[in-house]
């Protein structure tokens, strides 16, 4: 299908037969060949990662505390992680608080990003090679230097930002913790998410802002549709593959964000600051009962199934 | 978007009185190197750079070298199972990393690789062949095989051929998912902060994520050692640009 369809863009001329008859390919596809390139890899990946998978899996049914870790297998006990998890009314807040910080998230990346990705494309060509640069430098930052540099942003002490809000007179935040209130917490880790996933959102969709086709938009034009109406009925509809890709790789994203939670609270994050994947990691690794964090973890990953299926659809 | 990479950068070169001021010092006044010289201090900045550096090359090269035949494989070939490793590598993506730390912790525990470089690279492989095959795929892919075809009745064996025609087209999708895996080898923190528990074989990132707590906050030495941690990346990033914006969205979207 593939092939065919690259043949046809050749433009040979001639209707391309299917891979299958080919001679040459049907030569290929007698031997062992696939089977022996794709070897490496697919060994690097079952036990890497289909294996771990299958025995988060068979975590989740047991008991596995310290005494488990050091003999090397765990106790069976059937549902009881997940039952224990689902009757914790502390788990149903962390739900619902992974779920929000998500949305949020997701709403704020795709709409500033739409907004940036419109600015770029108006703005003179140098103009938009340094914005590109800038972009691109943003999007090169690690995430674990980002966070530092956010943290140093936002310090209560000496941090610019609490220095700018008070000057440009939306309060008085010198010496503000942001850190003491998690709703300002969370804004601060909205901040440093967005902004490390911005460039990207903004590149893709500049990158598809450049082929909708110029004489659809003078035609509305023409036809008396002010700018926001040709983003709306001309613009987005032709762009929608592209929005409804990056919503979804937004989603699953900042639906299982880390790092910038862990690192931003100094790796000891208070249980107010627990989203899905930290609550799964602290239950494991700092409590010790590695069961819990495997159903912890099968959840969110049932989660983000979820969220990605109900995109596709 | 650009001014808390100036902010790190401009801190980093600051001396204490300019960066500890309540009232902000835009440009660095009396530039100095000591935050640079007090991050390189630190201890097992050297050995970190030198793990993350030994990880990140070993990461590269064999996840291009496996995702390359992988690639081929399923580009190339039609054979039983294909649809099913198609649908594996796109699957597997999905799972977030904080949710397989548990499993990949306790297998490497079992055999006794914890704190060792050899079980973070086959860790990272792992996660970054899926993406790295399937990138390539799409640029073999769109390599017509009658091209290949055509030099093999012009009489290069099918070796050969690949070599001559294909090589050279797909070389770009080559670069951008080598810097892809570069970037996720380098940037990674949580399976390098589980799996590498003694401060001698961290990586960089894991370095510069307890440095806070190692040092009380010390800005100056922070910001230096985060603009330093994320230097090669740029470096690398910028020099390659062109590569990454072409070869990402060719081989991302056809196919």
């Amino acid at each position: 299908m593939n092939d065919a369809s690259a043949a046809a863009a050749a433009g040979h001329g001639r209707l391309a037969l299917p891979t299958l008859f080919r001679p040459w390919a049907w030569r290929l596809s007698a031997g062992a060949a696939p089977y022996v390139l794709l070897a490496p890899a697919m060994l690097v990946l079952a036990g890497v990662l289909l294996y771990p998978l299958a025995s988060l899996l068979a975590l989740s049914f047991q008991h596995y505390g310290l005494r488990q870790l050091i003999a090397h297998s765990g106790e069976w006990v059937g549902l009881d992680n997940y039952t224990t998890v689902l009757r914790d009314g502390f788990f149903w807040k962390v739900v619902l608080r992974s779920t929000a910080f998500a949305a949020v998230n997701v709403a704020l990346t795709m709409v500033v990003g739409t907004l940036m990705a419109l600015l770029l494309e108006r703005v003179h060509r140098p103009v938009r090679v340094l914005l590109t640069a800038g972009l691109v430098l943003v999007w090169a930052t690690p995430v674990v230097v980002a966070v530092d540099l956010w943290q140093w942003m936002f310090d209560f002490e000496f941090g610019v930002m609490n220095w700018l809000l008070t000057h440009l007179g939306i309060g008085n935040y010198i010496h503000h913790n942001w850190f003491a209130n998690p709703l300002e917490g969370f804004a601060v880790i909205t901040v440093v998410v967005v902004w490390g996933a911005l460039p990207f959102v903004v590149i893709t969709l500049s990158a598809g802002l450049s082929q909708v086709p110029r004489d659809l938009i003078e035609a509305a034009e023409v036809d008396g549709a002010n700018p926001l109406h040709v983003f709306w009925f001309v613009v987005a509809p032709i762009l929608r593959p592209v929005f409804v890709i990056l919503a979804t790789l937004s989603t699953i994203w900042d639906f299982k964000v880390f790092d910038q939670v862990w690192i931003m609270l100094n790796q000891r994050p208070a249980a107010d600051y627990f989203l899905l994947g930290i609550y799964s990691f602290s239950e494991s690794f700092r409590v010790t009962q590695y069961g819990l964090g495997a159903a912890l973890a099968v959840i969110l990953v049932l989660l983000l199934a979820i969220a990605w299926l109900s995109s596709c659809s | 978007m650009i001014f808390p990479i100036y902010w790190m950068v401009s801190t980093a070169f600051k001396p204490g009185r300019e960066i500890l001021t309540l009232n902000p010092v835009w440009i660095p006044l009396r530039p100095t190197l000591d935050n640079f010289a007090g991050a390189i201090a630190q201890p097992f900045f050297w050995n970190d750079v030198v793990n993350s550096a030994l990880i990140v090359s070993a990461t590269v090269v064999i996840a291009i070298a496996l995702a390359f035949l992988a690639a081929l494989a399923v580009a190339r070939f039609r054979f039983r199972g294909r649809a099913a490793v198609l649908a594996m590598v796109i699957g597997v993506q999905m799972v977030p990393l904080s949710a397989l730390v548990i499993p990949i912790f306790l297998f490497w525990d079992s055999l006794e690789l914890v704190d060792t470089l050899l079980a973070v690279v086959l860790t990272y492989l792992a996660f970054v062949l899926p993406f790295v095959i399937w990138t390539l795929r799409g640029f073999i892919v769109n390599v017509p095989v009658e091209m290949e075809e055509q030099a093999m009745t012009d009489g290069c064996s099918r070796t050969g051929a690949f070599f001559r025609i294909v090589f050279p087209l797909v070389a770009p999708g080559l670069v951008a998912t080598a810097v892809y895996a570069f970037i996720q080898a380098w940037n990674e923190y949580l399976i390098a902060y589980v799996l590498l528990r003694s401060g001698a074989h961290q990586t960089v990132t894991v370095w510069l994520a307890s440095f806070t707590t190692s040092h009380g906050t010390d800005w100056g030495g922070l910001m230096a050692g985060a603009t330093l941690t994320g230097l090669p990346v740029v470096i690398f990033f910028l020099a390659l640009q062109r590569y990454i914006a072409s070869g990402l969205t060719a081989g991302a979207v056809k196919g």
